[in-house]
This record gives C-alpha cells, structure tokens and sequence, in this order.
C-alpha cells in the first residue's frame, strides 16, 4: 500500500476511532462504575500507570449494579416501554397524513412536481427546534387552534393539549413527515402506470386497483419511511421536553434528567447503552431492508 | 396515467397546509406590537429591534457560525476522504469498521453521542468551549458527507479517471483535475448539510458546550422552556427567511445548471 493512500485511509478511520468508537466504550466502562462524590463523579477511574495490576483491581471494581437499578426502579422501564408506544404511534399517524400526500405528489402534473420537491424538502432544512416551537403558539389554552375552535363554536371551553402526549405526537408527525413522504414517493413514481391500466380493464374499480397494485407495490417506500421516523422518534428530546407535559415519559428525556439534573453519570450512561441495545433491532432490520431493495433495484 | 382527482387535490392542500401554517404564523406574529404572542394588536418591527440589541443573542449567533463554518468545513474534508476510501479504496484491514462507524452516527439517538463525547472530553481533561463543540459537530456531520459524496462517487463513469490516469496524470492529479470537479456539486451540498446540521443542533452542543460557549439553539431552547416569546418569533423569522432564500436560490441554480448541460450536449452532438 503506497503511504498517501494509507494516510487517506488513516485519517478519517483515526478520527472516528477516537471520537465515536472510543467515547462509546467510555460509556460503556462508566455504566459499569459507581457513582462517587468526586470529580469525574464516578468510580473507579482507570489509572494505567500501575500497569497490570491497576488494570486488574480497575476490572474487578465493576459491575452491573446500575443495570440492576434500572430494571428494578420502574421509572426506566416504563420510560422504555412509553418511548416504544410514543414512537409506534406516531409513526403510524406520520404514515397516515404521508401516505396521501405522497400519493397526491406522484400524481401531480410533471411541471409541478419540482416545485412539490422543494416544498417538502424545505421544512427539512429549516432548524428542527423552530419548528418544535412554533406548535407551542398554536396548542396552549389560548393559541391559535383553541381560538379557532372556539370561534367555530366546535367546542365551548379550551382545549388542553400542550404538555400533553397529544401534543407530543402532533409534534412527531409535524418534524418528521419529510422523512415519510420522500421515500413513499421515490416508490409511487416509479410505478409503472400501466400495471393500474391492466388492473382496471380487469375489472378492477380504483380503489381495487390502489388496494391490489399500488398499495403492495409502494410497500418498501412505506417501510422506508417508516424505520426513517421510527429510529430518532424513540430516541427523542426536544419535542417531549417542549411539547410534553411533566407526565410524558421518554427515555431521551429521561437521560438527559438523569444526567443534567440528578447528575448520576454511570445512571445516564446506563441508560443510553440499553437505549441503544433496544435500537440495535430496528436498525439492523432497517438496514436489511435497504439491502434486499437493492439488489431488488439491481 | 397521471390524474389529479379531488381527492389528491385535498390530500395535497391539507398535507401543505399543515407544513406551512405553523411557520406562517411564527412569521406573521414576528411583526405584532403586543408582547402577548397569540393576540393581534398591530402591526410593528419592535422585536426585531430589540433583538438586534440583545447582546446574548447576537454574542451566541457568532459562537455558532464560527462552529458551523469550521465544523463543516472540516467535515467535508474528512467525510469527502471517508467517501473515496469506501468507493475506491478496495480492500484494507477493518474497512467493516470503517463503514460501521461511517453509518452507525447516522442512526444514533443525539442523546448518546452527546453524552459519550461529553464523557470523553472529560475523561482527556479538554476544556470545553468551542473546540469541543466543533470536534462533536465535525465528527457526526463527517458521516452525512461521506453518504451524500459515495452516491455520487458511484454513480460516475471511472473510465474518465483511468484515462486521466493512462494519460500520465498522478492519481493526486487525476483526483484534482477529474474526480473532484465531477463530484464537487455532491460535495457542495454535503457542506451545505454539515452547514445546517451544526447551526441547527442543540443536544449534542448542549452536552459538549461548556460555560464559555453558548450556541443560539441552547440559548433559543432555555428561554422558550418558559414559554413564547415574541424576539424569539422574530429571530425564528429571520432563519426561516435565510433558509427559505438559500434552498430556492440553490434550486435555481441546479435547474439552471441542468438546463445548460441539457443544452451543451445537444450542441455537440450536432456538430
């Protein structure tokens, strides 16, 4: 191997290494360490100039006391299993309102279609937490959509939906539907619209045809879609910070509680190894799915 | 078959509607004369004005476009190396690694990265502040880089390389004087992501941030935990507007640029 080629290899392979390979192990070594009132606040520290035997008294110092915390205090495992609902639910709202509009931009006229493009790409580029924000005007007691409400006369006393899990899924769909309707898209454009043709002269009415043709072939763009939303959906902070109450329980949340406020660093440090461990599946899964799609494209 | 029945007219109008209208009335309640948020009481450009004047805002925006020019910049350096080492690389020992760690940012919750970075800054004892910053911005937008500069990479005829290369260029020269002009719109758009993904990140610049350095999504995210506020609308006006300005331009310029290649190649195929 010639050295320039070796350095262009060594550089970002180093640079990865040392700042997200080596941090991960970090977390991993501290999750297994007590707290201490101490700066780091943790023990006990890995002290390699005493050799051998330091490494040794350092390996026999851990355990897994915090993994033990967490299974037995109900908050995190109840935080688990709200993260997965939150983000099962609002994936499959995300699809709903996606799904349509997806639909609806396959079948705009060709001359639109850029101008749709850009439209749905550009909330994308506009910063995430303005976006969380601007739902926080329209969802109080006195926002826009209970003043619209009650405008229309649909209901006569305000609505309470910010700090709610409401407004937590309001907030999901919202930031992540770009992510949904570009990959369910990518799949309805291609379709091949003489399938819908054959169908119908079949004997197929419309809805038939988008049942038994459209619907199955536009699936990998729904799967897409949906691991697209699903895997930073479980992970989330700003949007149950900002949007949910004091009662939404989300694991992201919870982490960063445990770690700002409480200040237990081999807690928070637990918590995002099992965080990242209930992630793996989905990912692998997703990542799969990637895989067959192109050798299916291929 | 392309039809536009009522029912994708409907699906359309509502799916937008939704995208836009809480933007527009951010937007249109920057310019309200009342502080309070959700009530109109004329129109006034007093917020703007009193944000112009906020020192801690103006001080947190410089911190954060000195981040974000540095972070990006250095991430498409390393994430445009990143790319051609797994496109054209081959083999070499732990390339599985290497693409691991080149993924697995890209589906990692921000929580982890910024705690396990945060960790690791104290753990070597580096001062946190705006290094520190740069360093975690740099290392998961790298990963964005390498993903937007390998699809292109891919996509393009090598053979031009090795004629380059026949022809008795070096293969540094070859890089320069072929590959990049070829990939450098797909590395222009992976800045311009790094660019965004850094200005517009609060977790991660939250955990590895120190006292010294204050970026505008922190400074943004404490003071809107307490609720609306009419200079935040103001300053949420102005990035949109950026945004929105910067995306139709780029659009523009690609459409543009399609157009005269579209163009070009007819012309030499007529001559």
């Amino acid at each position: 191997m010639n050295p320039r080629k070796a350095l262009l290899i060594l550089v970002p392979y180093l640079w990865l290494l040392a700042l997200f390979l080596v941090p991960f192990l970090i977390v991993l070594k501290i999750s297994l360490s007590d707290v201490a009132l101490s700066i780091p606040p943790y023990t006990p520290t890995l002290d390699l100039s005493a050799g051998w035997a330091g490494f040794r008294d350092f390996l026999s110092e851990l355990d897994f006391e915090n993994y033990v915390f967490l299974s037995e205090d109900s908050l995190y495992w109840k935080s688990y299993l709200s993260s997965l609902k939150i983000a099962l639910i609002s994936t499959f709202l995300t699809l709903l309102v996606g799904y349509p509009v997806a639909y609806g931009m396959a079948n705009a006229p060709d001359e639109w279609r850029p101008t749709l493009m850009m439209l749905v790409i550009l909330p994308f580029w506009t910063s995430f937490l303005i976006r969380v924000y601007a739902w926080m005007g329209i969802l109080s007691n006195e926002g826009f959509l209970n003043q619209f409400l009650l405008w229309t006369g649909l209901i006569s006393e305000p609505l309470t939906i910010l700090n709610t899990n409401t407004a937590v899924y309001i907030g999901i769909v919202y930031t992540y539907l770009p992510f949904m309707i570009l990959p369910i898209y990518a799949t309805l454009e291609k379709l091949d619209a003489s399938l819908l043709e054959a169908a119908e002269d079949l004997g197929c009415t419309r809805a038939g045809a988008f049942w038994l043709v459209t619907l199955p072939l536009s699936r990998p763009g729904m799967i897409a879609g949906c691991f697209l939303v699903f895997i930073p959906a479980l992970g989330e902070f700003v949007i149950p910070s900002l949007l949910g109450g004091s009662d939404t329980l989300m694991i992201g949340k919870v982490l960063w509680e445990e770690f700002f406020s409480n200040r237990d660093w081999p807690v928070a440090s637990a918590v995002a190894v099992v965080l990242l461990a209930i992630l793996i599946v989905p990912i692998i899964l997703f990542q799969r799915q990637q895989q067959r799609q192109q050798e299916a494209e291929q | 078959m392309r039809r536009l029945t009522w029912f994708n007219t409907v699906s359309l109008t509502i799916g937008f509607a939704f995208l836009y209208i809480p933007m527009l009335i951010l937007i249109i309640f920057s310019f309200n004369e009342s502080k309070l948020v959700t009530v109109w009481a004329g129109f006034s450009t007093k917020w703007y004005g009193e944000l112009i004047r906020n020192e801690a805002f103006l001080d947190a925006a410089w911190v954060t476009l000195r981040v974000a020019v540095l972070s990006s910049t250095v991430a498409t350096v390393l994430g445009t190396m990143a790319a051609y080492v797994m496109v054209r690389g081959g083999r070499f020992f732990g390339r599985t690694l290497f693409s691991g760690m080149i993924y697995a940012p890209l589906v990692m919750p921000e929580v982890i990265t910024g705690l396990s970075l945060l960790l690791l800054f104290i753990a070597i004892g580096l001062d946190r502040g705006i290094i520190t910053i740069v360093l975690a911005h740099t290392t998961f937008s790298m990963c964005y880089v390498s993903v937007v500069v390998s699809s292109r990479l891919v996509s393009f005829d090598r053979s031009v390389e090795e004629a380059a290369l026949d022809l008795g260029c070096t293969p540094f020269q070859a890089f320069r004087l072929v590959t990049l002009p070829i990939i450098l719109p797909a590395v222009a758009s992976g800045w311009l992501l790094a660019f965004t993904l850094s200005l517009d990140d609060l977790v991660i610049a939250s955990f590895t941030a120190g006292p010294s350095a204050t970026t505008l999504p922190i400074k943004i995210f404490s003071s809107v935990r307490l609720g609306v506020s009419p200079e935040i609308n103001a300053l949420s006006t102005i990035m949109i507007a950026i945004v929105a300005v910067g995306v139709i331009v780029a659009s523009l310029m690609s459409k543009n640029a399609i157009a005269r290649q579209a163009r070009e190649e007819k012309a030499a195929a007529q001559t």
